[in-house]
């Protein structure tokens, strides 16, 4: 049992990083304009195809490939926000909520019509690494470090850069920030531009080890709902948190009990926590 | 008045005459009628199914033109029939399927089916052509219980799901025979369960012990949480499921370095496709319905087993396949082609297309075909294929270090001996 353990856990957390990110993007959003993202998922399936793209037909190395993804990720949050979301913006939530998931359908009708539903994988082996009684592949590794040093970079733009201290301030108070002289509108496209941003350098980073489909963003946009719930809807950084403590029980409970049990645990416990704490663990900020 | 007679006689057999040559110029009787028979099916050229399922759609559409190309099948009655494809993407979905089965039959008129790919889609589209009193055959789809179901013109192409895997532990007692542990991961659908229940059940009889047996949801893209359950020492890991699940199983299985005496998986490993893994490819072997490499399927063979002979022979399908489509045909495409092999000999047999006379046909038929023997089972399973089996090939690499997928079992056709998965 503690054999099997120690490599199921560590895969586990290293699974979470990158659930992590892709929380991130879905946290911030709601952190900054209060809006529940549902193209948050088909955004993750974007990123992964613009790896794969990028890949095969320019032949680019699907991390440096990663810079190119997150530009893109950004400017199509910054259409998607001025195409659907701006002008709904102060409309009741299910407003943006219906507004989001057209963009959702469109994204999947598109990428179904463009890609079909047949899987597509991204074909970069760098084997693996033995560290211990540990046997990682490379891949997922370096998707760990990835989603560190986006975390890392998050949290330096937030807290000591002009535009990431207005994101905080419009998220605290809009017409108080307003009145400072914060343009709230560039800075809410912004917002909503970084949250799809980390949405497809997340879809990247996953694309790197496993096959995907343009339906694939789905159960990550599920898996993030439950993250920022654990981690504190509109908490980036706790957001990360979430998503090792989510990646964690993933490698916790295959080891116990059959792996199809891990959906019916994660999602017990987010209604649990729902009940019980519904700012979060972290609380929400 | 003698005269007046003459001439009526002589006007009479005029036209007797004139009536004769234009009787005998009649279209009818000057060219044989040509009549189009539809095969409808639905295809996954989309979704999940859709390596396997093109493949099979690209096997039927060569019969399709082959049969046409030689004149069709000529009926008793000089009627030559020609066939005709009509066929949707199903998108590899159940709903889609019952849906389109009905469209097919109802408003395209199609006179007989061939099933989508897949056990669970070809279950779905069964109830269908039962209810329309439609022959279909299922090509691409092994599972059993489709033939348990009281169905009486559903046959079945391929070799049936619980002898489809049985032959890995045959081989695993014959690669070591000190072998004991079996791990058995399995995609949770209809055909791969049937599969490894049959497995383990063998598996067990043999004394093996199944030391992991676990399913894994259908389009599961991480299998860390189950390769981690493989307890170590364990001497096979056996089960997947269908081409996309399978593939990344079997990458995972090698970046995870799993050590292991063999690796036997379902679907993926027979297909051409399946060497883009490269060295992940190694030493996993599969059981396959057909293989270009078994040339034993031969007229010669059927005369010894003292059964009919019928369609082209192996080297003969795989070459009009790879000129037509410019790469080797797999087990899946072979599936198709016999597909419509079987319906034509039956039409042929029962000389006509009337789905009471074609099916008696079909239950009286056993003969050796490229793809193998053909026989079905009219009792208890109506329709579940007896007569056919399967053989087992693995990825090896040849002298030059390039892959090749080697014909390891059953001994008869084997063209290379069985080597280990990866014991270090």
């Amino acid at each position: 049992m503690l054999a099997q353990l120690l490599p199921s856990l560590t895969d586990g957390l290293l699974l979470g990083f990158v659930y992590g990110v892709a929380a991130m993007g879905l946290s911030l959003i709601w952190g900054v304009m209060t809006v529940i993202n549902l193209s948050h998922g088909p955004v993750i399936a974007l990123g992964m195809f613009a790896t794969y793209l990028l890949f095969t037909h320019l032949g680019l190395n699907p991390y440096l490939g990663l810079v190119a993804v997150a530009a893109l990720g950004m400017l199509m949050g910054f259409v998607i926000y001025g195409v659907a979301v701006h002008r709904v913006l102060n409309a009741p939530h299910l407003s943006t909520l219906l507004a989001t998931f057209a963009v959702n359908m469109i994204i999947i009708g598109l990428g179904t019509a463009a890609f079909t539903t047949s899987p597509h994988n991204i074909d970069f082996p760098l084997g693996s690494w033995e560290i211990g009684p540990l046997t990682l592949p490379a891949t997922r590794l370096l998707a760990t470090l990835g989603a560190v040093v986006i975390t890392g970079a998050l949290y330096l733009f937030l807290y000591f850069t002009r535009p990431g201290k207005a994101i905080r301030a419009v998220a605290n108070n809009r017409r108080a920030a307003e009145l400072m002289g914060i343009p709230s509108s560039w800075i809410l496209a912004l917002s909503f531009g970084l949250g799809t941003m980390l949405a497809a350098v997340s879809g990247g980073l996953i694309a790197t080890f496993f096959p995907f489909t343009i339906l694939s963003g789905g159960p990550y946009e599920l898996k993030s709902f439950v993250i920022c719930v654990l981690g504190g809807l509109g908490n980036p950084l706790g957001a990360l948190l979430g998503g090792l403590l989510l990646g964690g029980l993933e490698g916790l409970i295959p080891t116990f009990m059959p792996v199809s049990w891990v959906p019916v645990v994660e999602f017990g416990l987010f209604v649990l926590v729902l009940l019980v704490r519904p700012r979060g663990l972290l609380g929400a900020k | 008045m003698k005269r007046q007679s003459l001439s009526l006689i002589v006007g009479l057999a005029a036209l007797a005459l004139i009536f004769t040559v234009f009787t005998s110029l009649s279209p009818s009787a000057a060219a044989p009628e040509t009549k189009t028979v539809v095969i409808g099916f639905t295809a996954s050229q989309t979704g999940k199914l859709n390596v396997e399922g093109m493949r099979q759609i690209n096997g039927v559409n060569l019969w399709i033109e082959q049969v046409n190309a030689a004149g069709g099948v000529k009926l008793p009655d000089g009627t030559a029939l020609k066939f005709a494809a009509k066929f949707y993407d199903d998108e590899s979905k159940k709903e889609r399927v019952q849906e389109l089965y009905t469209k097919l039959i109802s408003a395209d008129k199609a006179d007989f089916l061939i099933s989508p790919y897949s056990s669970g889609l070809a279950d779905a589209a069964a109830v269908i052509a039962q209810q329309y009193n439609k022959i279909m055959i299922t090509a691409g789809a092994a599972s059993d219980s489709t033939y348990k179901k009281g169905y009486t013109l559903i046959y079945q192409a391929y070799t049936p799901a619980s002898r489809y895997l049985t032959g890995a532990i045959d081989i695993l007692a014959k690669l070591d025979p000190k072998a004991k542990k079996v791990a058995i991961v399995y995609e949770k659908d209809k055909f791969s369960t049937d599969v490894v229940n049959a497995l383990k059940a063998y598996a067990e009889g043999k004394g093996y012990q199944v030391v992991l047996f676990e399913g894994y949801e259908p389009g599961t893209t991480d299998f860390a949480p189950f390769i981690n359950k493989i307890p170590a020492g364990v001497d096979a890991v056996m089960g997947g499921g269908h081409f996309a699940d399978t593939t990344t199983f079997a990458r995972q299985l090698y970046e995870k370095k799993v050590l292991t005496k063999m690796v036997a998986l379902l679907v993926a490993p027979p297909e051409p496709k399946f060497a883009e893994l490269g060295e992940a490819a190694v030493g996993v072997i599969g059981p396959s319905q057909w293989e270009s490499l078994a040339t034993t399927y031969s007229p010669e063979t059927a005369k010894k087993l003292n059964i009919e002979w019928f369609g082209p022979g192996v080297g003969e399908f795989t070459a009009a396949y790879k000129s037509k489509y410019n790469e080797d045909p797999s087990y899946h495409s072979a599936g198709g082609y016999v597909a419509g092999l079987l319906l034509q000999q039956a039409i042929a047999k029962s000389g006509s297309i009337d789905t009471a006379k074609v099916k008696t046909s079909l239950d009286a038929m056993n003969m050796l075909t490229f793809y193998g023997q053909i026989k079905f089972d009219t009792e208890k399973a109506h329709g579940l294929q007896i007569g056919h089996e399967m053989i087992y090939t693995q990825w090896q690499k040849d002298d030059k270090g390039k892959l090749t997928n080697q014909l390891v079992w059953p001994e008869a056709f084997k063209t290379a001996g069985v080597n280990v998965y990866r014991t270090k």
